[in-house]
């Protein structure tokens, strides 16, 4: 059966395509070649006049796991006040609803970046009950105690890669990411805060060493995703510096630094808070082993779910419903969660908008930016249109600007900056750059043999309308969604990567989950076919190391 | 007949404990190495049940084939005004099938322990908690609390695989305190299991929130208690050491089962139990430890929330969600004849019965279960675990457990049923 799209202008930064007039075959949910004259065309859809890209991509977004349960039963009024306003802006959105408002605003993949390995089931079997879009997770090490000892034993870097791998597979993960980099077992050790060059308490290791090793055993076990780093300092003034450092610290290896916008923060100004953006931007556009994502924030109500405990508690005082959940978890990580209410008129808040802004916009290079609200953390996911109108229009975004806090105002830039983002721009940091990141070969991109995950958008003048509600959605070549309604609903694919590494490191596991653990190491490791179960039957898509592609 | 020894995950409570030895040989089942009293207990009359399970479909007490009972289960819910789904003892699979059902005929979800469960998931939605899980207990806490709750008979391996022989690698397992405070009566298990060792502060349970109000006092060294000379006031010594202990030890764990509070207005004593642990936090690290997690409600509550945002106790009947911990209680309902069908499901204990209720009722349940009224339509299910394979959510909730599957021949999984039933609707 194939299906043909017909005329639309169609954006395809992978394959170098910026608004082309073009028709798209698919096949068995697949793009083809177009076929023979005569061949029998199943399905037409007219699409001139109309805008057509590869399905969205998240790449940060917390979508299932611990904190976002956590997230979702404490939030009673934050559902209510959804039902009563038709799901509009829900900061901890059910699974069912997740994987809905997604598909509903063109996104196919999402990719939850905190999974703690002790929790991977959870989180696997959350994201198995979101429907139609795919799923992916980042393992989150770095603050575990078997890692810790390792490293503070000073344990070669080749048995640290396998025990890198080795989560990867037990985890079932497609990227590692490191939280606050040793901060979270130092919290336990009742340590407040832990700078790059601070030594954790207990082990005599700093954020650094942590960072370089991670990056290094990422990089050698050829994951095609680059370390996701979230700072340490999260949200403390001044931590600007540390950010830059963090940059530094990665000599040269890729490294992702993840919410950029939570750490781009100086201590200029009367109110001793001010905005990083200009100095992350320069070096960023310097480093090219280094890519961001921003953490825009949005004014209204939203909820913070992080690992980071030890930044969580720092400001479970800010809670707003004043309540907040931390956890230590299982000598493995830790999470907080905390409900946060942006207000344009709050000093802070504005120039935290302002920031994140500001970021978007003085990056030149849209390979290396991604658009992100870290869900739910700065803003729902359901505010992205929102959020490429504000960098699509320049009047648009100084008319935003104009009702903010003045002295927030007073310490922006933002209004000096004259870019506007392009379609093929934002097309590539939505689509093209993100499938590039995680070494998705076969999607974010619309060539012949890619996946037929296909947004077709009307090409209206309000980037807010026509993101927001798409006339067409495909995913794997089935129309899912309609002007903005779920037409068909399915299970999405979950993407892994699986290095090879030397399964000997599981000697050394065993007999640490033996004295230690509270379940044994057989236990731990979830298997394929018990990935179907979780997935209610979905695929597990298997992605090549760099190695194994080159 | 073929004989095995396998591994064996436990779900019969929320310990989940993962390192059991079984020996099975066809349908009898037998613990040869980690067993406690309710696991013992457990697959011994799941062994003696098993033939039971071969003719255990009735309608109203009859014998009947599943075909016939699932068309009468779908024919009852599909007829009902105001259907409960009540129990809800089952795996994770059981728990996403029961999801499906509910949104479908609107039904209102409870589960069999959510009136003790509700005294934390209230405290959560008020104001928040610090807490810990399993592993940081075993390595980390140098002190431990207990308020109030039976934990030595509710979770028989509590202090043998987390207190008294662990290896730890922050502290010393030997030299750990542990304090109790609170009912002597529900102490007395754990001074069995823990000897002299466990020090004993008695009040009633129901005064456990004056006494903790006095103890956060204490803690923070509250200006009103400035030149008082407590240790002359009867009770309050004990507590004001204890006090001392906490704010000392390095990482203090307070542990409760919101199952033993059962008094009006318990969550609020849940509440000063996690404000003690957010004071201890100024100063030091400390953390709560809400157990719980048996008869599968954290399984199936994870799932209600996940996929409906809200906590069990939800009614479907409006095309969305409705919480209301208070009036959607099935037993309430039940009572006060606000319900017209229940559908009961019981998966792990034979003893846990559906309420006496005058309603039309199908009961998913043990083949061994005994209901005081014989239910219109009994459909026996397999144990998780046992039976077949599944997922089960343990009592820190972080951890989900994999369950497997022991013997071959079983009664068939909730999940399967319940498709069935959704399937005749």
């Amino acid at each position: 059966m194939i299906l043909k799209l017909k005329g639309g202008k169609v954006y395809d930064p992978a394959n170098g395509v910026d608004g082309e007039v073009r028709d798209i075959f698919v096949q068995a949910g697949r793009i083809i070649e177009a076929p023979r004259e005569d061949a029998r065309i199943a399905q037409e859809f007219d699409c001139s006049g109309m805008i057509v890209m590869a399905g969205a991509i998240d790449m940060h977004t917390h979508i299932g796991g611990g904190k976002v349960n956590i997230a979702r039963a404490m939030l009673t009024e934050d559902h209510r006040h959804a039902v009563d306003h038709h799901g509009h802006h829900h900061a901890a959105p059910s699974t069912l609803e997740t994987g809905r408002r997604y598909a509903e605003m063109g996104y196919t993949a999402c990719f939850e970046p905190a999974l703690l390995p002790i929790n991977a089931r959870q989180a696997h079997l959350e994201m198995g009950d979101t429907p139609i879009i795919d799923k992916g997770g980042y393992a989150m090490l770095g603050s575990d105690d078997f890692f810790l000892r390792m490293l503070a034993a000073k344990e070669d870097q080749k048995a640290i890669n396998d025990y890198v791998a080795w989560t990867l597979h037990a985890a079932q993960c497609i990227g590692i990411k490191v939280v606050n980099p040793g901060g979270i077992s130092a919290f336990k050790f009742n340590q407040r805060k832990l700078d790059l060059d601070e030594e954790h308490a207990y082990y005599r290791l700093t954020p650094r060493q942590i960072l370089k090793s991670l990056a290094q055993a990422v990089h050698d076990l050829g994951v095609p995703h680059p370390l996701h780093v979230h700072c340490s300092n999260l949200g403390i003034p001044g931590n600007v510096d540390t950010t830059l450092g963090t940059m530094q610290a990665a000599e040269g290896l890729p490294v992702h630094l993840t919410h950029i916008q939570f750490h781009s923060y100086g201590t200029e100004g009367d109110k001793k808070f001010s905005s990083g953006a200009a100095r992350i931007a320069e070096s960023v556009n310097r480093m090219k082993n280094v890519s961001v994502d921003v953490g825009q924030i949005m004014f209204g109500q939203t909820v913070t779910a992080s690992g980071d405990s030890m930044a969580q508690y720092r400001n479970s005082g800010l809670a707003n419903p004043r309540k907040s959940v931390i956890m230590d978890i299982e000598c493995d990580a830790g999470c907080g969660v905390v409900p946060f209410r942006y207000r344009d008129q709050n000093f802070v808040n504005a120039l935290q908008w302002a920031i994140g802004l500001e970021t978007f916009l003085l990056i030149d290079d849209p390979w290396r930016v991604f658009l992100t609200t870290d869900h739910p953390n700065g803003a729902p996911f359901t505010s992205y249109p929102h959020l490429i109108k504000l960098l699509m229009n320049r009047s648009y975004r100084e008319q935003a600007f104009e009702s903010l806090n003045p002295e927030a105002k007073a310490m922006s830039t933002l209004k000096s900056i004259t870019r506007e983002y392009s379609m093929y721009e934002i097309a590539t940091m939505t689509r093209a750059a993100p499938a590039k990141l995680l070494g998705l070969r076969d999607r974010g991109l619309l060539g012949v043999g890619a996946v037929a995950d296909i947004v077709v958008y009307r090409n209206e003048n309000d980037p807010e309308a026509m993101f927001g509600k798409p006339a067409c959605v495909f995913k794997d070549g089935d129309l899912v969604a309609r002007d903005g309604k779920i037409v068909k609903e399915k299970w999405g694919n979950t993407h892994v990567v699986k290095p090879e590494f030397d399964r000997g490191i599981e000697k050394s596991l065993r007999k640490y989950f033996e004295r230690f653990h509270t379940m044994t190491l057989e236990n731990f490791k979830i298997a394929d076919d018990e990935m179907r179960e979780i997935g209610n039957g979905a695929r597990l898509c298997e992605h090549v190391t760099r190695h194994r592609a080159a | 007949m073929t004989e095995a020894e396998l591994d064996f995950t436990c779900p019969f409570c929320g310990l989940a404990c993962d390192d059991l030895r079984v020996r099975v040989e066809g349908e009898m089942m037998q613990i040869q190495a980690n067993g406690c009293p309710i696991s013992e207990r457990a697959l011994r009359t799941l062994s003696q049940a098993s033939p039971i399970a071969l003719s255990g479909v009735r309608l109203s007490g009859a014998p009947a084939t599943l075909t016939q009972a699932i068309d009468a289960a779908a024919g009852l819910l599909r007829s009902a005004a105001q259907p409960v789904l009540a129990g809800l003892a089952t795996d994770i699979a059981g728990a996403r099938a029961l999801m499906r059902l509910a949104e479908r005929i609107g039904a209102v979800t409870d589960h069999m322990n959510f009136g003790a469960k509700m005294r934390n998931v209230l405290t959560t939605q008020d104001r928040g908690w610090i807490t810990t899980t399993f592993a940081e207990v075993k390595n980390r806490a140098d002190t431990l609390l207990i308020v109030g709750s039976d934990l030595a008979t509710r979770f028989p391996r509590f202090f043998e695989r987390l207190i008294t022989q662990a290896d730890a690698m922050y502290t010393d397992s030997a030299a750990r305190r542990i304090v109790y405070l609170g009912d002597p009566a529900k102490a007395r298990a754990s001074r069995a299991a823990l000897g002299p060792r466990l020090e004993v502060i008695g009040c009633d349970n129901e005064q456990l929130g004056e006494v903790l109000g006095v103890l956060r006092m204490l803690v923070s060294k509250h200006p009103a208690l400035s030149g008082m000379r407590l240790e002359h006031v009867g009770g309050v010594a004990a507590l004001q050491s204890l006090a001392q202990q906490l704010r000392a030890a390095k990482y203090g764990v307070v542990a409760w089962s919101a199952a033993d509070f059962e008094f009006a207005h318990a969550d609020l004593t849940v509440q000063r139990i996690v404000e003690l642990v957010k004071d201890l936090n100024k100063t030091t690290r400390s953390a709560g430890l809400p157990l719980g997690g048996s008869d599968g409600d954290l399984t199936a509550n994870q799932v209600h929330v996940w996929q409906s945002g809200f906590a069990l106790r939800s009614d479907f009947g409006r095309g969305h969600p409705d919480y209301d911990p208070y009036n959607n209680a099935a037993s309430r309902l039940l009572e006060r004849g606000e319900a017209d069908a229940l559908l009961w499901i019981s998966s792990f204990n034979e003893t846990r019965l559906p309420p006496p209720a005058d309603v039309p009722t199908i009961v998913l349940g043990r083949a061994d279960m005994r209901c005081e009224r014989e239910p219109e339509v009994f459909i026996p299910v397999g144990t998780p675990g046992v039976d077949h394979a599944g997922h089960f959510v343990r009592s820190d909730k972080v951890v989900t457990m994999r369950l497997g599957k022991l013997r071959e021949g079983g009664s068939p999984p909730v999940a399967q049923v319940i498709a069935q039933i959704e399937a005749a609707l």
